[in-house]
């Protein structure tokens, strides 16, 4: 292990680090934007032209404001709440691959923080941690309110976490690889995009990641209408800021990674065919990767103005008796067609 | 497979220094707001908020065993579905038998489903 590689990757995480912050702090804006757009307004616009400087000020706001921890409440745990929020959802990207390699003078950087072989399974360890911050800081508040919230987050993140799983394991039967960076390496181009090999099971997965995310129409951790604020009903200051900010860092991470195994992350038609340097497709590639995220967030905060919010049991019927039967259809004929394939053709 | 993946533990070395860099934003947000926020601290600001209503009682009481029964089923199918991840990632290899022998699996699978079902494990109506 020598000093530069740990440069390197150090470099390479600030850089993801940041990245995904400024996407997640804009998210705030364009989710406003978006809003005002489908509601025919304007959404925030005085904050800077088009309000562009409107994240930075709430992010300020958040900073300056009065903490308060309730008097009935775990205060260590309510502290740990927040923070093991906000940890789970910035180390999920540390498996996924923005782009090929780049060289630099006789240096090979992979775009990429950590190239593990397991990486899938890695990044649903990191999903199923995600629910501890909101169970921890649901529960320490001591209001009922926040403890129903917890109660049903964690039980739909469980729920969804199996069809998931399920429709994960087609997409593996296809790519007979659990690393991402191979994964993504395996669909060059525009017809080995795995959508193409996977609707069913890709569909199972948008589903699960909008349950996962408690984007709306499965945003009953925290549905307003009927528990205040959900699990952060307690929480003010910066800590409600960082549970904010881990949903919409969840919601990138979540996007990257559809991106990544069904869109074919970095990979665009006709790579190879122009006469680029291995560079410049590098540098493209990561741009393509980067509008095919925004494309899915964008898609995120669309359905959350389309469709109102399910009802409790809807939501575990759908997940339970719907999702679970449905991916299992899905493997067995992916696994059948798999078959049929190399025997015939 | 032809092409190993050489596993060791310096692959996941970087994912450590990420988990550092997370940590350390997290920690230092937190204390950083502690330190710089107003604090102004009345009893009525710090009771926990029912909307505007005297509170009652203590919010961890027994709550509907509804949850607890998904928790429970959770973990019972999560861990056949990770039985079938090796299973995926080596289909090609197993060819037939290995798909015969996971519809064997899955049928097995299916029959806990049916059963849970049919108990009404699942039924939130009610």
């Amino acid at each position: 292990m020598e000093f530069a590689f740990i440069i390197e990757k150090f470099i390479l995480i600030i850089v993801v680090f940041v990245i995904t912050l400024v996407i997640a702090m804009y998210s705030t804006l364009a989710e406003r934007k978006v809003a005002g757009f489908m509601q025919d307004r304007l959404g925030p616009d005085r904050a800077g032209i088009f309000g562009i400087l409107q994240p930075l000020c709430d992010g300020g706001k958040f900073f300056f404001k009065e903490e308060i921890i309730p008097a009935g409440a775990h205060r260590p745990l309510f502290i740990l709440g927040p923070t093991l929020a906000i940890i789970t959802a910035c180390i999920g990207s540390a498996v996924i691959p923005w782009g090929q390699a780049l060289t630099i003078g006789d240096r090979v950087v992979e775009l990429q923080v950590a190239d593990v072989n397991v990486g899938i399974l890695y990044i649903f360890g990191v999903v199923a941690l995600g629910v501890y911050g909101i169970m921890l800081g649901g529960w320490a508040s001591n209001n009922k309110f926040s403890l129903m919230g917890a109660v049903r987050a964690a039980s739909q993140s469980i729920s969804y976490e199996l069809a998931m799983g399920l429709s994960i394991i087609a997409l593996l039967m296809v790519t007979q690889s659990l690393s991402l960076k191979e994964i993504v390496a395996q669909q060059e181009g525009f017809v080995n995009w795995n959508i193409w090999a996977q609707p069913l099971g890709f569909l199972i997965f948008l589903i699960c990641a909008f349950a996962e995310t408690n984007r709306v129409p499965f945003d009953l951790p925290e549905c307003e209408t009927e528990l205040v604020g959900g699990y952060h009903t307690e929480y003010s200051s910066m800590k409600l800021g960082l549970y904010m900010f881990s949903e919409y860092i969840n919601m990138f991470v979540s996007s990257a990674l559809m991106a990544a195994i069904y869109f074919g992350g970095y990979n665009f038609p006709f790579m190879y065919d122009l006469g680029l340097s291995a560079n410049w497709i590098t540098i493209i590639g990561v741009f393509v990767f980067f509008i095919k995220i925004i494309a899915f967030i964008f898609f995120f905060m669309w359905i959350r103005w389309t469709l109102p919010r399910f009802r409790y049991d809807q939501l575990m019927n759908l997940g339970w008796k719907m999702l679970i039967p449905l991916a299992l259809a899905n493997i067995a004929l992916t696994g059948v067609f798999i078959i049929l394939k190399d025997k015939f053709f | 497979m032809e092409t190993e993946v050489i596993n060791s533990s310096a692959n996941y070395l970087p994912i450590l220094f990420q988990i550092i860099v997370a940590a350390g934003f997290g920690v230092t947000t937190i204390v950083v707001t502690h330190l710089i926020g107003p604090k102004v601290r009345t009893e009525n600001k710090l009771s926990s908020f029912e909307s505007g209503i005297e509170v009652v009682g203590n919010a961890r009481q027994p709550f509907s065993i509804k949850y607890f029964m998904v928790a429970i089923l959770f973990v019972i199918f999560d861990i056949e579905v990770i039985f079938m991840y090796p299973w995926a990632v080596n289909f090609r290899e197993f060819g037939i038998n290995g798909l015969i022998e996971m519809f064997v699996f899955m049928g097995l699978l299916l029959l806990g489903f049916i059963y849970i079902i049919k108990k009404k494990a699942l039924n939130w109506d009610e």
